[in-house]
């Protein structure tokens, strides 16, 4: 059983128990009955007569200008349809205002190596293939920029002009509270650095899309996307034809994790094609162009420093974080934010200062994935929090239970916080996992390991500036009883096409398979964001339950009339409507809505939602904020072998606060997902690049483009786990609810690198967590040297003057106290001196990213 | 070969869920292509298309192949299974309907392949235990479910075909109940 264990909010929880019907049960998914026998349509599975097959020419070299591509062969070959440049699509997009940086294909410059520069189409696939190899493109080197180390001593050749400075992106520094004197007051400080390995999505289903004309100035694209309006934005803006003659298709994506939330070039080349050929046009990614066209975790350096007072309590934080951004701007500035931003939504932290850069480099794009930029410092956060515990004499789950932030709070950085379940977590964890007997007790080569972590609900803002709905659903009622419910939402696997239904089903006493779902269509539905923060659930389950109770009170107005009874007292359940003291006079739904469409005419509704505007006003308070946060401890047990570093995850206990389950077994399965993926972070996966050697070209290249060597969890790599459920019933979300998809994730990394510690007395500061750094922390530790493993150093910044921003407690209000434009005129380069790049990346080879 | 079909092609009929389908293809096309799209057969899926993913996993006389590496001239004449083959009229298969009740499927991508792998475990172990489903579907990935309830899931279904009423553990469809 779900324990609700409810403290806030324990009439809200008892009101709704008691009503609910279906809600809170675990039902079957609306949709999977077609996902087990394979009539789920994904992008790939929809064909057309007639289809061009187009295939992306892309970049073999990392940066370079475009001399010259030379289509005759690829033209000269039988089948070949139709070919397409950069210059035919000039406009820029990209999924952020700010850093609308993306050719559809590149023109002038190639920024990575699979960087799309030109496509081809054909009759066949492998005709398009073979034409889209005999392109000959001629190229002019231009330097490479490999990691930020190389983008902060290489401001030029610029990889984007727009730059913040040089070849970082995006510079951030927010300062809340009083750091120094927070700092003075403690009675430790802890300074550590860490890294945080870039990794890919990996999604089982590559990208895929198609495309038709419906005249010479209308186009249908299906997506395997999980934003189809973003994707209609950009096709707007780069097709040059109106809006209202785009439609975007979301089809069910074969997972996506957030590496199908960007609009895509691939998406613009086959609208465009289909456009410029009169047929269907058709692409659909290789694997190794995934890895391409990536947007994943990035690679992330944090330098951090917090003070402690004897009692574990926090007197202020300084993190400092670096992004190796890739190629292309992406969510890359949300992403920098997202650093930083969620630190304080767990403990008490008084005084915080953030200061994040992403930098450029001639790599696929990072992006958002699975807890965008926030597993990074949290793993760095938890870790650091149990190297305190250590110092102090303090248990870690007691230490974190005397910071808990207290609930209905506004943190240090101007975020509104709700309910918070953490502390049930936390004692969930600790009683399940056996943690008061066993820690620190466990024989040489076993441990336990702590951490906890919280997370959005929700951005509380849209990618661009506007005041209209981010989630809408319309409801149209049918004399047969059916209920057909539009919704701009996206199934990415995560469940959402049941949630909506569900709550339809709540609110007007149906059954689920009275339902019919209309959704992810840019044409048909009204609005929704889509399936990116954790959002629909709250948003989408908003909208539907605003528009479901605008129906029932349209028929309830009707019934109570024809059965002359006060409309408050009808009851819908059952599928049925009948007043709550007569049950044996209830008439059918579909009778309810008879007589309602008699009475009114046609019926249909609609409902929207909007979040509540955050207290921030600073420039940069627009990341962060949600409706409200869940929260999630994890305690980890793992095993390892002294002799070698080899180690096994054995087992773990998972406790989430979701506000409510919506539908407990999916709810679990988005738990048991976040796990399974932040395994995968924590032991193995790795977005790595290397250098071909001389001979080759000496490109920079994709390690392991493929899904063999790039390793992901298998069935024999998941230990057991356990996870229980807390529910607060925060008031903010839909019957409650609150995240399951993201949040789970995030303590996973920092819980094992703590059970290493408890295993061996070994620190491991960064992940992956291969064997070989446990083995070299052992060495370290049988020769009397500090068994610590990970980076060393943390490059040298300049971020800018720091806006600063007086918290709650200083009698703030919300705004930054000094100029923020003061703050842009940053200096170029390292420390405002241009350092040689040959000294500078000398100094930082041997630096940065080495493990002693 | 027949008159009408170029060289470099292929013309055969296949034998898939019991029924024919008379197929002209290039002849280096793998089995998995010649399902998707000259079948119409689109439920095998892929997500690799080298042999990394076991998400077009399909049954030949059988036995689990994956499809994606199986030329197609080599199995004309054996009798092919997909995922569209499962049900019978319009009854789900207990794999099926274990692994949409228990959330096996989350975005059903890795599905139709890993049903197919079950389906043949299920053929030859009716009481097939954790380790040898793990064992036998080593090489399909799932990147959504963590794989607990797929394992759960071919052993309810394999209890559904013996007639147990093993059911997974309650903790699966509620979360675990919190120690005292
Ligand atoms: S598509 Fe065949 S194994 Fe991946
Ligand atoms: S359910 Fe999505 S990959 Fe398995």
């Amino acid at each position: 059983m779900v324990k609700a264990i409810s403290k806030l909010n324990d009439e809200l929880a008892d009101a709704t128990e008691s009503q609910l019907k279906i809600i809170g049960k675990p039902f079957r998914r609306v949709d999977g009955r077609a996902k087990v026998t394979g009539q789920t349509q994904f992008a790939d599975d929809v064909q057309f007569p007639r289809t061009a097959y187009v295939k992306l020419v892309r970049s073999t070299v990392p940066h370079a200008r475009i001399k010259n591509i030379d289509f005759s062969a690829a033209l000269a070959m039988e089948g070949v349809l139709g070919t397409l440049i950069g210059e035919e699509l000039p406009d820029k997009f990209g999924i952020l205002p700010v850093s609308e940086d993306e050719h559809a294909l590149a023109v002038d410059t190639v920024r990575f190596v699979g960087d799309a520069l030109a496509a081809v189409a054909a009759v066949s696939e492998d005709i398009a293939h073979a034409a889209a190899l005999a392109v000959e493109v001629e190229y002019e080197p231009l330097l490479t920029i490999s990691s930020v180390e190389e983008a902060l001593c290489t401001p030029e050749p610029q990889i984007h002009e727009y730059a913040d400075d040089g070849n970082i992106h995006k510079k951030v520094s927010l300062k809340f509270g009083d750091v120094e004197a927070g700092m003075e007051q403690a009675d430790i400080i802890l300074e550590d650095n860490f890294f945080y390995e870039g990794s890919n999505h990996l999604a089982l289903e590559q990208h895929s899309a198609i495309a038709f004309a419906e005249d010479d100035d209308r186009v249908t694209l299906y997506s395997s996307t999980q934003c189809p309006h973003y994707v209609h934005r950009a096709l707007t803006k780069t097709l040059d034809i109106p809006a209202s003659r785009i439609r975007v298709i979301a089809c069910s994506n074969g997972g996506a994790f957030g590496g199908k939330s960007d609009p895509f070039n691939h998406e613009i080349v086959v609208a465009k094609l289909a456009l410029k050929l009169g047929r269907p046009a058709k692409i659909t990614l290789t694997r190794e162009e995934v890895f391409y066209c990536h947007r994943g975790r990035h690679p992330v350096q944090m330098h951090l420093k917090t003070g402690f007072r004897k009692d574990g309590t926090m007197t202020a934080q300084h993190l400092r974080t670096t992004l190796d951004g890739g190629a292309y701007g992406s969510y890359g500035v949300a992403s920098t934010y997202y650093t930083g931003a969620l630190q304080t939504t767990t403990y008490k932290l008084p005084n915080y200062w953030f200061e994040g850069a992403r930098a450029f480099t001639n790599k696929p794009p990072c992006g958002p994935k699975r807890g965008h930029g926030t597993p990074q410092p949290r793993f760095g956060f938890e870790v650091q929090l149990d190297k305190a515990a250590h110092r102090l004499g303090i248990d870690p789950a007691e230490l974190r239970l005397r910071n808990l932030l207290e609930p209905n709070t506004i943190t240090a950085n101007w975020l509104q916080i709700g309910t918070i379940g953490l502390k049930e977590c936390i004692e969930a964890v600790v009683r399940g996992s056996g943690w008061k007997e066993r820690y620190g007790k466990l024989p040489e080569g076993r441990g336990l390991g702590l951490a906890c972590s919280a997370y959005m609900t929700g951005a509380g803002l849209p990618i661009y500036w506007n005041h209209m709905p981010q989630s809408g659903v319309q409801i149209k009622l049918d004399r047969s009883g059916n209920v057909a419910v539009f919704c701009g939402e996206t199934e990415i696997g995560q469940g959402s096409d049941s949630i909506l239904a569900v709550v339809v089903a709540e609110v007007l006493g149906i059954d689920l398979k009275d339902i019919r779902l209309c959704v992810g269509d840019t044409d048909l539905t009204p609005v929704d964001l889509g399936s990116y923060s954790s959002r629909v659930t709250l948003m989408v389950g908003h909208a539907a339950k605003q528009a479901a109770e605008r129906a029932r009170d349209k028929i309830a107005e009707a019934v109570a009339e024809h059965m002359e009874v006060p409309k408050d007292s009808l009851v819908f359940a059952n599928r049925t409507v009948f007043p709550a003291d007569e049950p044996e006079n209830a008439i059918e739904f579909s009778e309810a809505v008879v007589i309602a469409e008699s009475r009114f005419g046609t019926l249909g509704t609609t409902g929207s939602y909007i979040p509540p505007r955050a207290p921030g006003r600073y420039r940069g308070a627009g990341v962060g904020p949600s409706p409200t946060y869940s929260y999630s401890a994890s305690v980890l047990e793992v095993e390892v072998d002294p002799e070698t570093g080899l180690y096994e995850v054995i087992k773990v206990w998972m406790a989430h606060d979701i506000g409510r389950a919506l539908n407990p077994v999916l709810a679990l399965g988005q738990i048991e997902g976040s796990i399974y993926m932040g395994l995968g972070e924590a032991v193995m996966e790795e977005q790595a690049f290397r250098r071909l050697p001389k001979r080759l070209s000496g490109a920079l290249v994709h390690k392991m483009p493929s899904m063999l060597e790039y390793k992901s969890p298998g069935f024999h790599d998941m230990p057991e786990m356990t996870c229980y459920m807390i529910e607060t019933d925060d008031e903010q979300g839909p019957y409650g609810a609150k995240e399951a998809g993201q949040g789970p994730l995030l303590p996973i990394m920092p819980a094992l690198a703590n059970a290493i510690f408890d295993a061996v007395g070994v620190r491991v500061d960064q992940v992956p967590i291969h064997p070989d750094f446990i083995l070299k922390g052992l060495q370290a530790k049988k020769n009397g040297r500090d068994p610590r493993v990970g980076p060393t150093s943390f490059p040298d910044v300049d971020y800018g003057e720091p806006l600063i921003v007086h918290t709650p407690a200083q009698g703030g209000d919300g705004r930054a106290a000094n100029d923020p434009k003061a703050s842009k005129k940053g200096l170029r380069s390292a420390s405002g001196t241009m350092k040689k790049r040959e000294d500078a990346l000398k100094e930082h080879s041997s630096a940065t990213l080495t493990t002693d | 070969m027949p008159p009408g079909i170029p060289d470099g092609m292929s013309a055969a009929v296949l034998k898939v869920n019991g029924e024919e389908y008379p197929v002209v293809f290039p002849s280096h096309h793998t089995l998995l292509e010649v399902l998707r799209e000259e079948c119409q057969l689109t439920g095998t899926k892929h997500g690799c298309e080298l042999g990394e993913c076991g998400a077009c996993a399909v049954l030949v006389d059988g036995k689990p192949v994956l499809s994606c590496l199986q030329i197609t001239t080599d199995v004309i004449g054996k009798s092919i299974r997909t995922v569209e083959g499962l049900q019978k009229g319009n009854d789900l298969h207990p794999l099926q309907e274990t692994f949409a009740d228990l959330g096996a499927a989350q975005c059903g991508y890795c599905t139709p392949g890993i049903l197919m792998v079950a389906e043949a475990l299920l053929e030859n172990e009716p009481e097939p235990d954790n380790e040898q489903i793990a064992e036998a579907l080593s090489g399909n990935i799932c990147r959504c479910t963590g794989y607990h309830r797929i394992i759960e899931a071919v052993k309810w279904a394999a209890a559904k075909q013996r007639g147990d009423d093993w059911r997974p553990a309650e903790a699966l469809f509620m979360g675990s109940e919190i120690p005292d």
